[in-house]
């Protein structure tokens, strides 16, 4: 899987990270339960999201943090360093149900996103800072956070 | 930050409580689930070949992931300790407010990891349904090497 790999160039203040969409399904609350070890039953039992005052189970913040990960780590290739992540969970979603084994029910699709803020070089490092964030169908941002990266620097041509 | 309430005191006697060490081994295979699971196919967290062939040498990490047992463990510990005066100060709800992550080298799949939680800092504030507590907590993960690998800072938020 060859990546076209990113330069510290290639991007400007305002240039969009490359936009990564994710369904939440219930399916993939239970893998994520089990992959990261987060056992929380507000995220797969009905009775006790009710009884925390959600009206269901909801995606896990840690997830959602994750899908902010994998923003970055493909949008700087395997050449890019990812040196700071961080995000707050604002808003609660909520997973699709599953329709078949392996496929879910129609609804809602989140996308991950962002923009570049800064460009600088420091130590010698190509540095670059993003605004990132996973928004809800509606728009809403219910995930904002940060991200800082190490780019790799094309040569000098002359 | 001068209100000197009787739950702050109390809170604030805790700052510094730490974790026990929690020794971590980095394993492929849950690196492998732990990507899976996120839904992220990138080769380096999964395909040994071709991670051998990256400038990583060895499959690593997705951002975040520091292997098994979870750092959860240790600080849920913590978390319990300190529950008791977050339940005193009316505020026994506890929701994950986000984390802040910085990582100064790779974590490559054979890499046995320390960390190391501590309660680092807390502060008050009124909200529209009333106190919330906005708790940090700050673990470091070194690698065999004793090299610092990262820094997390997880915000809970009691109310």
């Amino acid at each position: 899987m060859a990546k076209k790999q990113l330069y510290y160039e290639d991007v400007e203040v305002g240039t969009e990270v490359t936009p990564l969409a994710k369904v939440a399904t219930t399916q993939m609350l239970v893998k994520w339960a089990g992959g990261s070890g987060d056992f929380n039953p507000l995220h797969f039992e009905d009775s006790f999201a009710a009884s925390q005052g959600v009206d269901s189970p909801i995606v896990h913040g840690a997830l959602k943090r994750a899908w902010l990960g994998h923003l970055m780590t493909d949008w700087i290739g395997d050449g890019g360093f990812l040196k700071k992540l961080a995000c707050q969970y604002r808003g609660m979603d909520y997973p699709r149900k599953m329709k078949t084994i392996t496929d879910p029910q129609e609804g809602e699709t989140w996308w991950c996103r962002g923009t570049v803020t800064k460009k600088y070089v420091e130590d010698d490092q190509h540095i670059v800072e993003c605004d990132i964030w996973v928004e809800n169908a509606k728009g809403e941002k219910t995930t904002p956070g940060s991200a800082t990266v190490v780019l790799p620097f094309k040569k000098a041509k002359s | 930050m001068t209100e000197g309430s009787a739950i702050t005191d109390e809170l604030r006697s805790m700052i510094g409580m730490a974790t026990e060490p929690v020794i971590m081994e980095v394993e492929r295979g849950a690196i492998r689930r732990y990507a899976d699971a996120i839904g992220d196919p990138n080769p380096l967290f999964s395909d040994v070949e071709y991670a051998r062939n990256s400038r990583y040498g060895e499959v690593i990490c997705p951002p975040g992931f520091f292997g098994w047992p979870l750092k959860r463990g240790g600080m849920m510990e913590l978390l319990g300790t300190i529950g008791g005066a977050l339940f005193r100060a009316g505020v026994p709800r506890i929701l994950d407010g986000g984390v802040d992550y910085e990582f100064f080298l790779p974590i490559r799949a054979g890499d046995i990891l320390t960390s190391h939680g501590k309660f680092a800092d807390f502060r008050e504030r009124e909200g529209r349904t009333g106190k919330m507590l906005f708790i940090t907590m700050e673990t470091t993960y070194l690698n065999q090497n004793g090299d610092l690998v990262a820094k997390a800072r997880s915000t809970l938020i009691a109310l």
